[in-house]
């Protein structure tokens, strides 16, 4: 049986500061090693100051996947030479010597199979490596540490995955969660790192490090699962060992250096102490918790009457969960829903796109009351919605702009009607004794109006004058 | 002009314009000249010591609000940080550091008006209790020259002896207040840990290190410790001391004292005019009305071993940044892979470092953890539980801070071992948190020798209390200086 276990990281990138200084956690808008401190620069004299949020959102975290939650916490240091690493040490937690990492065993559903969670750890990031040179002989490694000191969580799981498929769907859950909790963002490029480790049936481990990518990590999987099950149809021995991923090749290697050897030197970092995480404060952080994604499912199901497929993309998302959240009314629940996930998605469907987006939910409630009232269709109401994007106007501004006010008037309507009658009479023949024709004159007066004619009235009008 | 007051006279006598801070400072300047081309307590002087005085002086004619120290001129161990201004460690490594920041301490004391002379000498990286480990040559003992002045804070201690400064701050890893204030004949305090940031003090071993204060006399010590405890966001191991004045009652006695004399630490080994000081100290504390009573801490025994093994584990952590990458660049990095460039950078610590961080790679490393690196914190922790449980008991522990006289310059310089073994009496109060001072007490042969004391955690004023009732009944002859 194939075994995966991954050890996830996720920056907390919804944090105002780094893990022990008051740097920016968001450093990707400086310039290299400008967003860098005695602390984070680990100069003599420097102490580490820990960033309280940090231990709360990671606590939460710990909370959201169901992981034991220790009375207190403490920090190790793991001692490694690496030029990225200010201080040749990094903070970081460990649990050799009881439980006290931030999170201890957990567990996660995905659909019906459980995964089980190792334990989850608060660490600071290292900075950055950047390689230039044209070719490996005059290669230059320059360092960026604006990058060091961000905080960092580190998700073990057990190795209960059984295909790349089972970790794709784990990391798309742990994915939602994360943005939903706020903690993190996980499509700001480096913020989602992960390492895996990969075991056929008769087959030793591999770890397989340097994964830059959710997308990545089942790309790494799927190639390793490919390339042990192609050792070991030939008879070849599958060795212990870790390999790196070349993200450029799309191809694990086997590492050269011996670092499963490394020895780290464990010990207790003593410029932290010991952090008790106090009963009030579990409670605070389990009050100020976001609603789980299913649980906003099932509201959305239940209190609006939201179709399950609908409540399921609304809720998965938290760009379009807190647009619903906020321009919904108990009346324009199920049309709100409806404009986002058929109207909207297409429209800012890359981050990108949401960033420019000049919707707010003010226009989405607006656009919703509009058509629920019957003075634009659904058809105007997405014209509108594209120019809202665009520019944020408001909807009443576009609507007169583009003239796209229904055609209510029963009169204008009528006018419009009696020229599609005499222009289809054999249609309207049909439609004498077939009921169904009848759409494609509607069909055809919209066509006429462009879409604005209110479709109730026209449909009304239209049996009228038929028979 | 006398340069010879303590530092809270000093303030007294400027406050009342009997003399003047920059006569004062210029004064001590002098003597910085003329007595340390032999004493070589300094690394590095303050060149603008006297036209800060100036402006301290016009602050006060001026009838500005002044700080507490009125422009007291103290000195600074090297490996406390002042802003652009060479921070050594007394190590070629460290050689071009110029500290970006101020250390808590210092911002504190700039905020009262003191003036730093100067940065002075010590085992480099602290490590070592002779000051023969600096890199830039050993400091020499103020009573005679020939002889150490103890560590690593020899040179803080060497300043406040030769009147080279009224106060100084060292810091204290196993002793390396207490020692030097011993071998030179001041006070040397080292507080509960926790009471004073360690916010810029270059680690050796963070989890047991405190800075602390040199001074001519106890009130001294507890007037530097009003400036500079507390609480400080840049320590997240501070703690509250809620504002306590441990000047106030400092004259309050030890009467009714429950006093015990630690057996390991006057057994095997000890100078007998050490203990003979010892005895007449336990005699002159009973006489002011303490019970003396001598109490077993077996733990003691293991305690330097103890002590080398974790601060060699936290030493080899702490000063792993010092890479040749980042500090102490000495050769291009052409033709070199990275971790044998790294080896090669280790060249720039001397001896004593170099040792310190091989044996801080051995001991904690997996394998050997169990034996030694884990062991140590064991008896760590037993240590703490024994003399906890004697502070059920007793008020104060004593013991003599060195148990024996400074040594020759050169003497024991190649027994590490013999080196070591002299902090037994210190490294107590550093693995177990607890706060110790060191009062001189007598002189034997022309060498001083020290008495400690040693209080419960956050006992501080009590102990102050009971050193300054001490202190009282010694009598001492002049440093000839």
């Amino acid at each position: 049986m194939t075994k995966i276990g991954l050890e996830i990281h996720s920056q907390l990138t919804k944090l105002e500061s780094k893990l022990f200084c008051s740097c920016k956690a968001n450093y990707r808008e400086f310039k290299p090693n400008t967003n860098i401190c005695p602390i984070c620069m680990g100069l003599p004299g420097s102490l580490p100051r820990l960033n309280q949020k940090a231990v709360e959102k990671a606590t939460m975290i710990a909370m959201a996947l169901n992981c034991s939650i220790p009375e207190k916490i403490a920090f190790f240091r793991k001692n490694y030479f690496y030029p990225d690493l200010p201080k040749n040490f990094q903070i970081t937690q460990l649990n050799i010597y009881g439980d006290t990492s931030v999170g201890g065993t957990g567990v996660l559903m995905v659909g019906e199979k459980k995964i089980r969670i190792t334990r989850i750890q608060l660490e600071e990031d290292p900075g950055r490596l950047i390689y230039e040179g044209s070719s490996e002989k005059n290669q230059i490694t320059l360092v960026d540490y604006n990058r060091a000191g961000t905080p960092l969580v580190e998700i073990v799981t057990e190795p209960d995955f059984e295909n790349p498929k089972e970790v794709r769907e784990f990391l798309n859950i742990l994915s939602v969660l994360l943005e939903n909790l706020d903690v993190s963002d996980p499509s700001l490029e480096g913020a989602m790192r992960a390492d895996a480790n990969v075991s056929i049936e008769g087959g030793h481990k591999v770890e397989i490090k340097n994964i830059g990518s959710f997308h990545d990590l089942e790309k790494a999987v799927h190639f390793e699962i490919t390339r042990q099950q192609s050792l070991h149809s030939r008879g070849i021995p599958i060795i212990q060992e870790t390999r790196h991923w070349d993200d450029k090749r799309k191809i694990t290697i086997s590492s050269r250096s011996k670092e499963e050897d490394l020895d780290y030197r464990y010990f207790l970092e003593g410029d932290i102490p010991w952090v008790k995480i106090e009963n009030d404060v579990k409670e605070k952080l389990r009050s100020e918790m976001p609603e789980s994604i299913s649980s906003k499912k099932q509201r959305y199901v239940s209190k609006y009457g939201i179709p399950a497929q609908v409540a399921d993309v609304l809720s998965l998302d938290k760009f379009y969960s807190d647009l619903f959240e906020d321009a919904h009314t108990k009346e324009n629940a199920k049309e709100v829903a409806n404009i986002i996930t058929t109207d909207l998605m297409g429209l800012v469907d890359t981050r990108e796109k949401r960033e420019l987006s000049k919707l707010t939910p003010l226009h989405l409630k607006e656009i919703a009351n509009t058509i629920q009232s019957g003075k634009i269709t659904r058809n105007s109401a997405k014209n509108a919605l594209y120019e809202i994007v665009k520019t944020g106007k408001m909807l009443s501004d576009i609507i007169s702009e583009l003239d796209l006010g229904n055609v209510s008037d029963e009169s204008e309507l009528s006018q419009i009607i009696e020229s599609v009658i005499s222009e289809e009479p054999q249609a309207v023949e049909q439609a004498k004794s077939n009921p169904q024709t009848i759409n494609y004159l509607v069909g055809k007066v919209m066509q006429k109006t462009k879409g604005k004619a209110d479709p109730k009235l026209t449909l009304n009008l239209l049996k009228k004058k038929i028979q | 002009m006398n340069l010879k007051i303590s530092a809270l006279q000093f303030t007294r006598e400027v406050k009342s314009g009997n003399i003047s801070a920059e006569d004062f400072i210029a004064k001590t300047m002098e003597q910085i000249k003329n007595v340390d081309g032999n004493l070589h307590a300094f690394l590095s002087l303050n060149d603008n010591a006297v036209e800060q005085a100036r402006e301290i002086d016009r602050k006060i004619k001026s009838g500005k609000k002044i700080g507490q120290c009125f422009g007291m001129p103290i000195s600074i161990k090297d490996n406390i940080c002042i802003k652009d201004t060479k921070t050594t460690c007394a190590s070629k490594m460290l050689e071009n550091f110029i500290a970006p920041y101020d250390a808590t301490v210092i911002t504190k004391l700039k905020q009262q008006d003191a003036i730093f002379v100067g940065k002075v000498n010590l085992d480099e990286f602290a490590m070592g209790l002779s000051t023969e480990f600096s890199a830039y040559g050993p400091s020499k003992n103020p009573w005679n020259t020939d002889y150490v002045p103890g560590g690593s804070s020899g040179g803080s201690a060497v300043s406040v002896s030769a009147f080279e400064c009224v106060a100084s701050l060292g810091s204290d890893t196993g002793g390396s207040v207490r020692n030097p204030a011993s071998f030179c004949s001041t006070v040397g305090y080292k507080p509960t840990y926790g009471l004073i940031s360690r916010y810029g003090l270059i680690s050796y071993a963070n989890s047991i290190e405190q800075i602390g204060p040199l001074t001519r006399t106890v009130e001294d010590a507890a007037f530097m410790l009003n400036l500079i405890a507390g609480l400080d966001p840049n320590d997240n191991t501070t703690v509250d001391n809620g504002n306590e004045d441990y000047l106030n009652d400092i004259n309050s006695g030890i009467e009714g004292k429950k006093i015990g004399v630690i057996q390991e630490m006057i057994g095997e080994g000890i100078d007998p005019s050490v203990l003979s000081a010892t005895k007449n100290a336990i005699s002159k504390l009973e006489g002011l009305g303490a019970t003396c009573e001598e109490i077993s801490l077996d733990m003691v025994k293991y305690s330097v071993a103890a002590y080398y093994t974790i601060t060699a584990t936290e030493a080899g952590s702490n000063l792993a940044r010092y890479d040749n990458l980042r500090y102490g660049y000495d050769f291009s990095v052409e033709g070199y892979e990275f971790n044998s460039y790294i080896e090669k950078a280790r060249k720039k610590f001397g001896p004593e470092v170099t040792r310190r961080m091989i044996i801080g790679g051995f001991v904690p490393s997996a394998g050997h953890a169990g034996k030694y690196f884990l062991k140590a914190l064991k008896v760590k922790s037993k240590l703490t539980r024994q003399i906890n449980d004697a502070f059920k008991k007793f008020d104060l522990l004593l013991s003599p801070t060195v148990p024996i006289l400074p040594f020759k310059i050169g003497e024991k310089i190649n027994d590490p071992v013999a080196l070591f073994l002299i902090d037994i009496n210190t490294v107590t109060a550093n693995l177990t948190g607890k706060p110790a001072i060191s009062i001189p007490y007598a002189i034997s042969n022309g060498l001083p020798i020290g008495i400690q004391l040693i209080a419960n955690s956050m006992n501080d004023k009590l102990l102050l209390q009971a050193a300054r009732a001490l202190e009282k009944t010694v009598k001492l002859p002049e440093v000839p200086v």
